[in-house]
């Protein structure tokens, strides 16, 4: 493998300028996805700018009602933040599916947004919260954030500074379904909230989506309608995790679930 | 770059997009540290960071740059004696095959330091992220539930 450089920016201005002046860079924050891709050389970058340590980029504060969590905190500070606990549960919760520690200790908000798996486990909830992307230069609606399979609004040299979630967020609730409790990448991931009517999904489709049809009937209060919509919302396929048909059948019982049902974490 | 690795500080020239573990092992010959997955999967390769457990297949050296290192040579106490968790390893026959030995020792150091009472539930929860291949789970959270303070 050839060299690959390891830059490290004073602050976000200077990260982004090193980013944009760089040939073939990519951005490094907790590494779980992006160093698994260096290693097996699936992507071969001649530079990584290293976003991990930056304090612009840490922490978890409350402003005008909205909660701000910094783009390279970690899921443990997100899982440990009494903020985040009282503001978006759904969000805790969330975290706690990624990984086991090890990957807690690393993984960030800001790479499961920049790395936009269709299964990133934390996506659904941003969609359900109506979240907002903080970037260097501006804000981007998270409705508006994935464009394609790992293609997002993000413009060249454009890096991700927070993620905002509005006052609505704590009504937003979460279930993941996967092979097993921890280290599993979903089969089906799942957030909704009533007020306002979102229900966003993961692994289902090619980008984490909201089911404009299922929303729709939320909003007229017709779960069983909502349950119904949700099959032609969805796009999911046959993969090594799971099948297409699976996959329907389960994001169809658990927003019912979600919807009707007890009341679970 | 330079940081401290079981309490020696140790002073590198080498690519910081290199992977702590492949720099622990090949260059500092520090070699208790195993590769399982090299994907972030199993946890064999487990090391702390400042206190918290990580994978250091998925750490750029770079990024360790000032900060302690520990990896299972630094569990034992200076005189050479085996920690508590280690000798309780040893007692309950915790280790099988022993390649993810050192990672569990470590994740199971790292819940011990942050709760130092943890039901079997939590000790599973802290160590969910390591994979044992000879499936001798109940060994090793039975070690652990033995140092309890």
């Amino acid at each position: 493998m050839p060299q690959v450089a390891h830059l490290q920016p004073r602050d976000v201005a200077d990260a982004v300028r090193l980013y944009r002046d760089t040939p073939d860079a990519r951005l490094l924050a907790g590494g779980t996805d992006l160093m698994v891709m260096v290693h097996a050389g699936t992507v071969r970058p001649r530079a990584l700018v290293d976003l991990w340590s930056l304090a612009e980029l840490k922490g978890i504060r409350h402003v005008d009602g909205v909660v701000e969590i910094g783009a390279a905190e970690s899921y443990t500070g997100i899982i440990g933040s009494a903020l985040v606990a009282e503001h978006c549960p759904a969000l805790v919760a969330a975290s706690r599916t990624i990984g086991a520690a090890q990957i807690q200790n690393r993984g960030t908000l800001g790479g499961n947004l920049a790395n936009a798996s269709p299964a990133g486990d934390t996506l659904p909830v941003l969609l359900a919260a109506d979240a907002v992307v903080v970037t260097d230069r501006r804000t981007i609606p998270i409705a508006d954030f994935f464009w394609s399979y790992r293609k997002t609004a993000l413009g060249s040299s454009e890096i991700i500074v927070a993620v905002r979630l509005p006052a609505a967020a704590r009504g937003v609730r979460f279930r993941k379904v996967g092979t097993r409790a921890a280290q599993a990448i979903s089969k089906v991931v799942i957030a909704v909230s009533r007020e306002p009517a979102r229900v966003a999904l993961g692994s289902v489709a090619e980008v984490p989506l909201r089911a404009r049809g299922a929303e729709a009937a939320l909003a007229r209060g017709d779960v069983g309608g909502a349950v119904a919509a949700l099959a032609a919302d969805i796009r999911p396929i046959d993969d090594v995790r799971s099948t297409a048909d699976y996959r329907r059948v389960v994001a169809q019982n658990v927003l019912r679930d979600l919807l009707d049902g007890p009341s679970r974490r | 770059m330079r940081f401290t690795l079981n309490e020696s500080t140790v002073s590198l020239d080498v690519a910081g997009t290199r992977r702590l573990l492949d720099v622990l092992r090949e260059d500092l010959h520090v070699t208790g540290t195993k590769e399982g997955c090299g994907e972030g999967e199993c946890g064999a390769c487990s090391v702390l960071i400042d206190g918290e457990v990580v994978n250091s297949c998925l750490v750029a050296v770079g990024q360790v740059d000032g900060c302690s290192v520990v990896t299972v040579e630094g569990l034992a106490l200076p005189d050479g004696k085996l920690s508590a968790l280690q000798q309780a390893f040893i007692e309950r026959g915790a280790a099988q095959c022993g390649i993810c030995t050192p990672g569990m020792l470590l994740a199971a150091h790292a819940l011990l330091q942050e709760n130092p009472q943890p039901t079997a539930d939590e000790v599973r929860v802290g160590l969910a992220g390591n994979l044992c291949r000879c499936t001798g789970y109940t060994k090793i959270i039975d070690a652990v539930l033995a140092c309890r303070r």
